[in-house]
C-alpha cells in the first residue's frame, strides 16, 4: 500500500519534470524529431552555414554543374540542378549566397545514389548560387550567378 | 493538414530516376499578410529522407529557402523495375507525410 503510494508521487513528479522541460525550451519537440542542423540553416552568411555543415575551404571543382538560368524572371521558383562527377559523392549543400539564410538544403546521398539533385529554390536577389560537395572525407565546390528580376523572399 | 504528394519513379539504364512533388506552403516566417500585415510564421518541411527496399538513399534537410510545394529529384544506381521507393518528409510543426511509388 505504502510502496504503491511512494511510486504513484514519484512518476508524477518525473511527469511534471519533463513538461517543465518542454515549458522551459529545453526539449523543444523538433529537437526529439530529428538532428535538423540548426546552426547551419540560420546562419546569415555563407561562411558560418558552412561552418555549421563541417566544411572548410572547400576546393574550386570543375567537376560540379550547376544548371540554373543565368536570369529568373521569379525569385520565388528557380530551378536549379546541380551534378557532381566527384567519385564517392556523399552530400550535396545548396546555398543562394546573398539569400536572408544563404543555406538552402543539404543533401546526404547513400546507397547508389548519384551525385545528382534537382530542385527549385527562393532567391531574394541576384546572387551566386553555390554548391557544395562532399566526397571522401574533403570538400568541393562550385558557383553560378543567378540574375534576379522579381525577388521571392516576401517582396 | 497534409495534403498529398506526388511520386514517380522510372527506370533510365541502370539508374532510377525519382521525381517527387510535395504540397507545402513552405513559409519562411519574414513574408507578412497582406490583409492582417501580420507575419505569417514559420512552416516549411525540414527533412525528407527516401528509401529504395527499405535503404536510404537520401536523407536532406531542408531549410526556408526552398520553394513553395517543393520538388525533388534524384537519381538511384541500382534498382529494379518493381522496386519500392519511399519518401517521408516531416516539417517544423511536426506535420509528417509520406507516399510511395513503384519504379516503372
Amino acid at each position: 500500500m505504502n510502496a504503491l503510494r511512494r511510486n504513484v508521487l514519484k512518476s508524477a513528479a518525473g511527469a511534471g519534470a519533463v513538461a517543465v522541460a518542454v515549458a522551459a525550451g529545453l526539449l523543444k519537440p523538433t529537437q526529439a524529431m530529428a538532428a535538423w542542423d540548426k546552426d547551419a540553416f540560420e546562419a546569415r552568411n555563407v561562411g558560418d552555414a558552412m561552418k555549421g555543415l563541417g566544411i572548410s575551404g572547400p576546393a574550386d571543382s570543375k567537376d560540379i554543374t550547376i544548371k540554373a538560368p543565368d536570369i529568373a524572371e521569379n525569385g520565388a521558383v528557380v530551378p536549379v540542378e546541380v551534378t557532381s562527377g566527384i567519385a564517392g559523392t556523399s552530400s550535396i549543400a545548396i546555398i543562394a549566397e546573398k539569400n536572408g539564410t544563404p543555406l538552402v538544403g543539404n543533401f546526404n546521398l547513400s546507397g547508389g545514389t548519384q551525385g545528382f539533385i534537382s530542385t527549385r529554390i527562393k532567391m531574394g536577389q541576384t546572387s551566386l548560387v553555390r554548391a557544395v560537395v562532399k566526397a571522401g572525407g574533403k570538400s568541393y565546390t562550385a558557383a553560378k550567378e543567378v540574375k534576379v528580376t522579381i525577388g521571392g523572399c516576401g517582396g | 493538414m497534409a495534403e498529398p504528394m506526388r511520386i514517380r519513379a522510372t527506370m533510365a539504364g541502370d539508374v532510377a530516376d525519382v521525381k517527387v512533388l510535395m504540397n507545402h506552403p513552405m513559409e519562411t516566417g519574414l513574408r507578412k499578410d497582406a490583409k492582417t500585415g501580420q507575419l505569417v510564421p514559420a512552416h516549411f518541411i525540414q527533412e525528407v529522407t527516401a528509401t529504395v527496399n527499405g535503404a536510404t538513399v537520401l536523407a536532406a534537410d531542408l531549410g526556408t529557402g526552398v520553394s513553395k510545394n517543393p520538388y525533388l529529384g534524384f537519381k538511384v544506381k541500382g534498382p529494379k523495375k518493381g522496386d519500392k521507393v519511399v519518401v517521408n518528409w516531416a516539417d517544423n510543426k511536426g506535420d509528417k507525410n509520406t507516399a510511395e511509388a513503384i519504379i516503372g
